[in-house]
């Protein structure tokens, strides 16, 4: 039984009045920190540590390593939808002078099932011979039917993607594909959650609001490709790797090539974005890995532009059919979803659990499937599942509110338990000019403007087989480290804030090493959890090596440790502070050169609401509302979004400027998603035509509104720091809340995503699409 | 100097003057200015995305003027200035729009960042008092999936006020 303590903690959101709770806590854990305006660093806009390194080029990505005898090794890939293999000689290929090893990936007979499977690669001295190698492999793909569309895929008569015996069984990522589900024809499900009674729930409602509302597949695009450069070893295997998950990629390593965990190290320094797509070792990563195993020498394999769009993952497409029944009042009798999605040949095409979790309903039904299709499998992307899950919901909740004639504002409270949402859309409606929406279409102008909300639920998710390490030197330096990554958030910069908090220094003197299984086991960088999982160790790691550095500090000043604080550079004494010494001189009292503390993550002090193996959730899910502006050319169909405001909450926030940062990018993406981007399949071909990044078209800096970011501090008493992620709520809400904004400004709803000019138009009857 | 009328396919010489330092090279004609930074010359400051002059990620100075180095053969560079991101500070001394681009948080995984630092500084030298929409026109060819845009513009803007 671990001895605990009683504690009581600033808790509530300060914005809108701060209480207490009292908590029993584990006796090792540090007391409550209160509120950020009194802490030093905690909460501020500390810039970023490593920024110099970016600004300069310094910084090294994966794709800039080069190793002494480094081969650099390229995929033959399958160029039909679909094919079976008839013949693979690699023979030629191996012969040819400078290729120094060939792994085949499928045989004489496989079945391929997306233009752009793997079948085999090369390794070689430069990329030029490997291309040559490629070349010269005798590959011959006998063609079979195909199809590429989702709804064609529904058709009784479809070609199938699968038989009975190749079926995907389930989905690790699972959004939502569990195990056992019925297959029929290229549909898996439903997979079914229900409570209550949906039946009984439309029978007692006064109104039922139908609609069917369409996204699209969208594709990770991460600037950096998909890349590793893999060292195999007699001593032991190193591979470095843009990765969001440095020590799930050594488990997945170590289990696959049947090596101890010891012998094997994955590093990643800079990271040029994933969003979800670099969570796994995946096949390139376990190719690079053999073909450096079998030629004895390091391999290097970047994937190209097109293989990135094309077999690099993306966000799977919906359809999605949502019923609501409701009282006059505007109280939810009945909710239910069918939707059908797909990802290609993999599984988890679902909308996630945000119509299951978002609003009070007694009776509530979802009916997800999965859609095969003859593209490269989609995975889990920025707010899987509860991204389109979104789009589809927060359309229908506002058409709703229209037909009970309410504010679609005045509905949420009414409908959402979410106390955090309930600040949010208060403060959203100020900032956005809410009182000036007017009704549908009724700018008389043909560029009309219009307002809209929209709102963001995503999971406070912990992974809490994490650790990390902190020591200090006995010159008074400082070290942080763990196997934990920065894709871009700057978790470095807030792990040196936390330690500098505890170590009264500033964040510029503490060193962060990370982003290596070397480490203390840091978690992944995905799922929005980092914060949340890596700063409560950090700070209890902190605490204990000034414990131990206080006890000799406490000596010299003649004061018990308990007595002593860090601040300003100096540990002294509280109710004396003339009395002190500095850091680096407490340092020098040192017995031994270094000390060091390793912490992992404490559970949630309330407890969790999911408890799985490494990870679980805590109590309170993420909030989020989004409002957004839009003008819309009704001449041209063209959206312009003028401006978003974008108010969250993340427990409590550690650095306003990161944290704004990544805001600014879900807005972004979601601006993207909802305008912009879609991948485009040939029906005919079954090729993807727009795999670049000319034709697939992202969000630049003339597609970017004014974006005004809300933080909310919201104090729970749930951890050492009681700090959790932004990154997926920040992009959720956005897409439906432009999508609302377009309705409030034209009078027509556009239920398909992307919304161009083209669907624009068409929607007001100005072309002869319908 | 001009490029010769007849090279390759295999290596020939090529002389490069990359951030005030003459570079002598032996590239195959078909080397690209990005590759030829990159991998004979170990500047992987310089990132490609694309590859195909969609980006701006691998934007870099010639004459001071930006370019896209997917884009350009490193042959036909001979003889003109380089500048690529290693050379933009002066020794420790940060460029200003380095500087406020650390400040603003004008970046996130900062594989872009490179090339919207080039491109934001070449506009300070062609317009040293630009405002928000003319620092948007400069980046608008840069794709930054992070969605740094807001960031950028407003570290542009500081870093305007700051030069002398």
């Amino acid at each position: 039984m671990t001895a605990t303590r009683t504690v009581t903690f600033p808790a509530g959101i300060v914005e809108a009045g701060l209480g207490t709770v009292t908590r029993e806590i584990p006796a090792s854990e540090p007391p409550p920190w209160p509120p950020n305006a009194e802490l030093t660093w905690i909460g501020k806009d500390v810039p970023r540590l490593n920024g110099r390194e970016k600004v300069t080029g310094a910084t090294r990505y994966t794709v800039d390593i080069r190793l002494p005898g480094m081969l650099h090794a390229r995929f033959l890939r399958s160029p039909l939808p679909s094919a079976e293999l008839r013949k693979l000689d690699t023979s030629a290929a191996a012969a040819l002078a400078g290729v120094r090893a060939v792994v085949v990936l499928a045989r004489s007979g496989d079945r391929l099932r997306y233009a752009g499977q793997p079948v085999a690669a090369v390794a070689a001295v430069s990329p030029g011979v490997a291309g040559e190698a490629l070349a010269a492999i005798d590959a011959e793909f006998r063609p079979l039917p195909f199809v590429v569309d989702m709804d064609e895929a529904r058709a009784p008569d479809a070609p199938l993607v699968y038989d009975e015996a190749s079926v995907p069984k389930g989905n690790p990522s699972g959004f939502p594909a569990a195990p056992g589900l019925p297959v029929v024809g290229n549909v898996r499900g439903p997979a079914v959650v229900r409570r209550g009674d949906p039946a009984q729930g439309f029978a007692a409602a006064d109104i039922v609001v139908e609609g069917e509302y369409r996204t699209q597949v969208q594709t990770h695009s991460c600037l950096e490709p998909h890349a590793i450069v893999a060292d195999w070893r007699a001593d032991g295997l190193t591979v470095y790797m843009s990765t969001q998950f440095t020590s799930g990629v050594r488990q997945e390593l170590a289990a696959l090539f049947g090596l101890p965990l010891n012998r094997v190290r994955v590093v990643v320094d800079g990271m040029g974005g994933g969003f979800g797509s670099k969570s796994q070792l995946g096949v390139y990563g376990r190719t690079a890995v053999e073909l450096s195993r079998l030629a004895g020498l390091p391999v290097r394999l970047a994937l190209n532009r097109h293989e990135e769009q094309t077999d690099a993952g993306n966000r799977p497409g919906t359809s999605q059919r949502v019923r609501l029944g409701a009282k006059r009042d505007g109280t939810l009798t009945a909710l239910a979803i069918e939707s059908h999605g797909t990802a290609g040949v993999a599984l988890g095409a679902g909308i996630g659990f945000f119509a299951e979790r978002i609003y009070t309903c007694p009776n509530f039904e979802t009916l997800q499937h999965d859609v095969f299709v003859n593209a490269g499998p989609g995975c889990a992307m920025r707010g899987p599942g509860n991204t389109p899950g979104a789009h589809g919901l927060e359309q229908a909740i506002d058409t709703l509110a229209e037909r009970l004639g309410l504010d679609p504002l005045a509905l949420r409270d009414r409908i959402d338990p979410s106390k955090a949402r309930r600040e949010e859309r208060r403060i959203g409606a100020e900032r956005i000019g809410w009182s000036r929406r007017h009704a549908p279409g009724a700018d008389p102008g043909p560029v009309k403007r219009g307002l809209g909300v929209a709102q963001s639920l995503w999971m406070s998710n912990v992974q809490t087989n994490v650790a990390c390490e902190v020591r200090v030197l006995r010159d008074g330096s400082v070290e942080a480290l763990s196997s934990v990554q920065d894709i871009g958030t700057g978790i470095g910069t807030v792990m040196a804030q936390v330690v500098a908090e505890v170590l009264g220094l500033r964040p510029a003197e503490i060193t962060v090493r990370i982003g290596d299984t070397e480490f203390p086991p840091g978690g992944p960088s995905y799922g929005s959890r980092t914060t949340a999982s890596i700063t409560p160790p950090l700070r209890t790691a902190a605490t204990r090596v000034l414990a131990e550095l206080g006890r000799e500090a406490a000596r010299m000043l003649n004061a018990a440790p308990e007595e002593l604080e860090a601040r300003d550079g100096r540990l002294r004494v509280k109710s004396d502070p003339a009395r002190s010494l500095a850091f680096r001189d407490a340092a020098a009292l040192l017995r031994t050169d270094r000390i060091s503390a390793v912490e992992s993550r404490a559970d949630d002090y309330p407890g969790f609401r999911r408890r799985m193996p490494d990870a679980a959730m805590a109590l309170e899910d993420l909030g989020g509302v989004q409002f957004a502006e839009v003008a819309v050319d009704t001449e041209t169909g063209a959206i312009h979004v003028e401006r978003v405001v974008a108010v969250h909450d993340c427990g409590r926030p550690m650095n306003r400027l990161l944290l704004e940062s990544q805001v600014q990018g879900g807005v972004l993406m979601g601006v993207s998603y909802a305008l912009l981007e879609r991948r485009v399949m040939d029906r005919r071909t079954g090729l993807m035509v727009n795999a670049d990044l000319e034709h697939y078209k992202l969000a630049g800096a003339h597609d970017t509104p004014e974006i005004e970011v809300v933080i909310l501090e919201n104090l729970q008493g749930s951890s050492a720091t009681d700090a959790y992620g932004i990154a997926e709520p920040a992009n959720i809400a956005t897409a439906p809340a432009i999508a609302n904004a377009v309705y409030n400004a034209i009078g027509v709803r556009l239920a398909s995503l992307p919304m161009t000019p083209d669907a624009v138009l068409a929607a007001l009857g100005k072309t002869g699409r319908s | 100097m001009t490029a010769p009328d007849m090279a390759g396919p295999g290596k020939t010489a090529i002389t490069l003057a990359v951030n005030g330092t003459s570079r002598q090279l032996e590239l195959e004609p078909r080397t690209t200015l990005a590759e030829a930074l990159r991998n004979a010359l170990g500047l992987t400051g310089t990132k490609i995305a694309c590859d195909r002059g969609a980006c701006s990620a691998c934007t870099v100075w010639l004459n001071g003027q930006p370019v896209l180095s997917c884009m350009a053969l490193a042959i036909d560079a001979a003889g003109q200035e380089i500048t690529t991101i290693e050379g933009l500070a002066q020794g420790d001394v940060l460029h200003p729009v380095q500087e406020a681009f650390i400040e603003h948080d004008a970046m996130q995984c900062g594989f872009c960042t490179p090339g919207m630092v080039m491109s934001c500084a070449a506009l300070l030298e062609r317009d040293p008092h630009p405002d928000a929409a003319a620092v948007r026109d400069a980046i608008a060819g840069h794709y930054c999936r992070c969605g740094t845009y807001p960031h950028v513009v407003a570290a542009t803007l500081a870093a305007a006020e700051r030069k002398p």
